[in-house]
């Protein structure tokens, strides 16, 4: 079961989990965290692309274990945190992703997320739901004033749905095959 | 001891490691301890990868503006005739113009007077990872003599403080961060007030009476009250005063680009540094060559 892709039974359907090569997970992992800090010193327009959260949704989805989601979630936003620098408290975007990390596995363990369109609809509504935390906890943990909702948290979901779903196909390719 | 239902050990695990962040979050609100330990190892761990991929990044980006982005090559060659034609006739009106002798004697002088200020030339290798901060990372440490709360300038003006310090790097906070800014003064009537950001592009002056004549236009310097820049650093000018009660609400454009650095300078003392006048600030910022930081990377 370690070693190979498996299925999870839920009823009548049968959803695949799936397995990565050795050190996958934790490269792409540093990569999303390196690249999201870098390339905006480049083309600051590109800091609306969360890599970091897409990360998370895409092996929240394949893994399909919520304990896994949560975890791998918790250890990049705390990675997040840690690189944006000291006045973003430790925790801040850690308990945000930790929630998307759960979240995206159980989803994943009981519908079939392989379809770009399917893909796009949950990062999309990942990227919100992200903000929504990160709002919350600006709001009643910080006690700072953040503004529920504007054009451009809809505009970076959109990109984000855009990028992920594009992303998440190159993603396939480090999957061990079955 | 109860034993957990393994359909609820995930929620379980869920429920603990949510909580051990919100306390996390709370022991750093309330102590104002930022973890630095953790932020030194994650910053140690992620800058050699920052600092290559840089290095990489500008060697790609060397080659291929070099030989093979040359479409337009002719036609900049063209327009870059153009514009040495124009510069010759505007050297030739300056050589003509003896009025002009002072203030270009002036902007020649501008590296001497930045001798006398110490000052570090760093290359950024990062910026925030994500939209919560606005802080840039730099490739001076320690090592090289930072130190936190240093200030931090390009020739255009000011940019931030220096908040964090590794061996071979510093955390710098912009002047648009929630909790970046910097003392200030108006130019033309001397008031002082904090400028300081919002997150936003634009950065806000605080604590001007309403009484006080405030311009649209009107350049913002830094007043030396802060401890961090010496005076008369160019901020930014005014662009939007709305009336306010007991104070008006002014919105600064930043004079230093600070969506777009590449390369700044640390003031490593609280030397005063002249900066042109606001009249002499473009061509300043023409002749930026001349702002070269005193001291280079060994």
């Amino acid at each position: 079961m370690m070693n190979e892709t498996y299925e999870l039974r839920t009823g009548e359907t049968h959803i695949e989990v799936h397995k990565f090569f050795p050190g996958a997970i934790l490269l792409v992992a540093v990569a999303a965290l390196v690249l999201s800090s870098m390339m905006p010193v480049y083309v600051p327009k590109l800091n609306i692309i969360e890599l970091p959260l897409l990360v998370t949704i895409y092996f929240g989805l394949s893994r399909r274990n919520p304990s896994t989601g949560l975890l791998l979630g918790m250890v990049i936003g705390l990675a997040q945190d840690a690189l944006s620098g000291p006045t973003v408290p430790l925790g801040y975007y850690g308990i945000a992703k930790t929630v998307i990390g759960y979240l995206a596995s159980s989803i994943g363990a009981r519908l079939d997320t392989e379809h770009p369109a399917a893909r796009f609809a949950l990062i999309f509504g990942f990227v919100v739901l992200h903000q929504a935390i990160l709002v919350l906890i600006r709001r009643l943990l910080l006690a700072q004033p953040e503004p529920w909702f504007n054009m451009h948290l809809a505009i970076a979901a959109g990109v984000n749905a855009l990028v992920g779903t594009v992303l998440f196909l190159a993603l396939d390719r480090l999957r061990r095959s079955s | 001891m109860v034993a957990i239902p393994s359909r609820h050990r995930s929620l379980a695990l869920l429920s603990g490691v949510l909580l051990a962040q919100v306390m996390l979050l709370a022991v750093q609100i309330k102590k104002d301890s930022r973890g630095r330990l953790i932020r030194v190892w994650a910053v140690s761990a992620a800058s050699p990868f920052e600092r290559s991929g840089a290095w990489g990044f500008g060697k790609v980006r060397g080659v291929w503006n070099h030989y093979f982005a040359l479409q337009t090559t002719s036609r900049e060659n063209e327009a870059l005739r153009v514009e040495n034609d124009a510069l010759k006739l505007t050297i030739s009106q300056l050589q003509s113009r003896a009025a002009e002798a002072d203030r270009l004697a002036a902007i020649l002088n501008f590296r001497q007077a930045h001798t006398a200020a110490p000052m570090l030339g760093a290359r950024v290798i990062a910026v925030s990872a994500g939209t919560a901060s606005r802080t840039i990372e730099i490739d001076r440490g320690e090592r090289d003599g930072v130190t936190k709360n240093m200030g931090v300038i390009t020739p255009d003006g000011a940019v931030g403080k220096v908040i964090a310090v590794y061996r071979d790097t510093s955390q710098v906070l912009l002047l648009t961060d929630k909790e970046g800014g910097a003392g200030a003064m108006l130019v033309n009537t001397r008031t002082q007030g904090p400028v300081g950001g919002t997150g936003d592009p634009t950065i806000v002056m605080k604590y001007v009476a309403t009484e006080e004549e405030v311009q649209v236009g009107e350049k913002i310097v830094t007043s030396g009250m802060d401890k961090i820049f010496p005076r008369d650093i160019p901020v930014g000018t005014v662009v939007e005063v709305k009336p306010g009660n007991p104070f008006k609400q002014i919105r600064v454009q930043p004079a230093a680009r600070l969506d777009r650095l590449e390369t700044v300078i640390v003031l490593l003392s609280q030397a005063p540094v002249d900066f042109p006048s606001n009249a002499e600030t473009q061509t300043g910022a023409q002749n930026s060559g001349s702002a070269v930081p005193a001291a280079e990377k060994p």
